[in-house]
């Protein structure tokens, strides 16, 4: 999918992580391009924020290579810091300044920040600008921190569960945000829980459980979705009957001629991308190809 | 790794060489930005800010007589006393709690994944710390001249002690709120934990009780912490040579109270730099 000649943002080589007995990271490998949208998925504990963590030099690893942007975050550097932006699962800071002057603040400690009313309207809080963070939603505060994120203009991105907790419009109005900052050329990390999330926003997937990478691909083919069988389900006098077949439009014809016509609540599926899901972060790691 | 990989890493943009903004510059507003927090924030003002100031003006109405054998008025030595709990306030129990919380809120952690110096941050703490207690001091001491006959020192003399007792006990006091920040286990129990001791080191200190009602074990502890000598130093610059017959020892000691106070700057700072944990407990 993406050529050989793009530049590597992010490089992850045998990653490793241990807390106590317990392997977090057990030897993870990545590559992440420059511009591109990588969503990383996987359940609670799977190792995802661990490994989120050290990419952002937040965290010391036990074993692998690590470089993001060119540097091994293990030793942050403030240029480097400079180019990174970083938007947290959870703060609670800065209650009493309002959303302006925490945005001009922030904006203060970078080289080359951008302009902070401009990002407050692009995260939407225009309107809000003047109040205080503790008056402001949910929704509303996570937006000062993607704002907080960006101020700084940087060339990499990291957003860690951005969307927990908002409604579903709240959340549309964020993935268009995201759009934007990847038609900026910003290369963005993102960890979800959500599978819609990451087939609306990632140009490819990792999918991280027991500590590794078991499946990387497009959201589309992950897991070998585009080719796996469809299902074809119909009411067949009074009782539901479905097939699984490589060859669903043959099927379907075939119906057709039986019924005469119409089939009676006709529907043919692909496996969901929270199908595949569910069957990557369940199986044993030997029955995965990736 | 090295520059070769950082060259070639400059992902789809120019490099820049925009230069970072400098440690002083960024001090300057972590300092504007943590005073204007500080002064929103009611609790924050009622716990270190107003508190000696409400506790003066009640000693004050209670105590109103002289203190036996002395031309010094019992609400002199509270004014006196309360300005030194006022300096300790506004820098170890305002520092203790707020950066507990910073720990506890994600400020720090917001703050590490940018590329604002850690140095800034301290910066700002201590640039904010000092303008409290400069106002806290001022306040009392208006409250003491106006109500409580305090007289301000006219030598020149008494006001070079005013200035090192209150540098010196500020910086250790200060250097010791950042150093029992990370005894907290988070926000809601920091208050209790750092205001505790404080409370207790202001009873046996000689704030609240002077130390002839105090047993002698009580003021050995005393004599072990700061606030003890700052409070000696501040009476010594207020109360003058008419005073000093209060002291344990007829005298103000300031020589012990420079020495003890430089101590506890230095071992603050090496506590500070032996302990202080940027993550709080529960992010490993």
């Amino acid at each position: 999918m993406l050529g050989y000649m793009t530049q590597t943002a992010v490089r992850v080589r045998g990653l490793t992580k241990r807390y106590g007995e317990v392997r977090a990271v057990d030897g993870i490998d990545l590559d992440i391009s420059a511009g591109e949208v990588f969503a990383i998925l996987g359940p609670n504990g799977a190792g995802k924020s661990t490994t989120v963590e050290i990419l952002e030099g937040y965290r010391k690893r036990d074993a692998g290579e690590v470089t993001v942007l060119g540097i091994d975050p293990e030793h942050p550097t403030r240029p480097w810091r400079g180019r990174v932006g970083i938007v947290l699962q959870t703060a609670n800071d800065t209650a009493e300044l309002t959303v302006r002057e925490t945005v001009r603040h922030f904006s203060g400690y970078y080289p080359q920040a951008r302009d902070p009313d401009e990002v407050i309207a692009q995260v939407g809080l225009t309107e809000q600008a003047g109040k205080r963070i503790r008056q402001l939603s949910g929704g509303q505060r996570r937006r000062v921190d993607v704002a907080l994120g960006v101020v700084g203009d940087p060339e990499l991105l990291f957003l860690d569960e951005p969307t927990t907790g908002f409604d579903p419009e709240a959340r549309h109005r964020f993935w268009d945000l995201i759009h934007e900052l990847a038609r900026e050329g910003t290369t963005i990390v993102l960890t979800t829980h959500y599978l819609e999330e990451a087939e609306a926003l990632a140009d490819r997937v990792a999918v991280i459980a027991r500590g590794r990478v078991v499946a990387q691909d497009r959201p589309a083919t992950l897991g070998g979705r585009a080719s796996a069988k469809a299902r074809v389900s119909w009411l067949d006098e009074g009782e539901r009957k479905q097939v699984e077949t490589d060859t669903p439009t043959k099927t379907v014809l075939e119906l057709t001629r039986r019924f005469d016509g119409e089939v009676p609540e006709l529907t043919v599926t692909r496996p969901s991308l929270e199908d595949i899901y569910m069957r990557l972060i369940s199986s044993p790691l030997a029955e995965v190809t990736q | 790794m090295n520059d070769t990989a950082t060259a070639t890493a400059t992902a789809g943009r120019t490099a820049t060489s925009h230069p970072l903004p400098s440690v002083l510059a960024l001090g300057w507003s972590r300092a504007a930005v943590e005073t204007k927090m500080f002064f929103r924030e009611r609790d924050a003002v009622i716990f270190t800010f107003a508190f000696p100031i409400i506790l003066l003006v009640i000693f004050g109405a209670i105590f109103s007589g002289r203190l036996e054998g002395s031309p010094i008025t019992v609400s002199q030595l509270y004014t006196a006393g309360l300005i030194g709990a006022g300096v300790m306030s506004a820098s170890f129990q305002n520092l203790g709690i707020g950066i507990a919380v910073d720990r506890d809120d994600g400020t720090l952690k917001r703050l590490a994944g940018t590329p604002l110096p850690r140095s800034a941050y301290f910066v700002g703490k201590i640039l904010s710390v000092l303008l409290v207690a400069l106002l806290e001091v001022a306040i009392l001491l208006a409250i003491g001249v106006a109500a409580y006959d305090l007289t301000l020192p006219t030598e020149l003399g008494r006001w070079v002690t005013f200035a090192w007792v209150f540098v010196l006990g500020i910086t250790g006091s200060a250097l010791l709120g950042i150093a029992v920040s990370s005894l907290p286990r988070s926000a809601k129990s920091a208050t209790a934990v750092i205001s505790m001791p404080f409370v207790v080191l202001q009873f046996i200190s000689g704030v609240f009780i002077p130390f002839s009602e105090l047993p002698e074990w009580l003021i050995r502890i005393s004599s072990l912490f700061p606030l003890k000598w700052m409070c000696q130093g501040f009476r010594s610059v207020f109360l003058g040579d008419a005073g000093a017959a209060l002291e344990l020892t007829k005298s103000y000691e300031l020589d012990r109270v420079a020495l003890i106070l430089a101590a506890w700057a230095v071992g603050g700072l090496v506590l500070c730099l032996t302990t202080f944990r940027w993550k709080s407990r529960r992010d490993g």
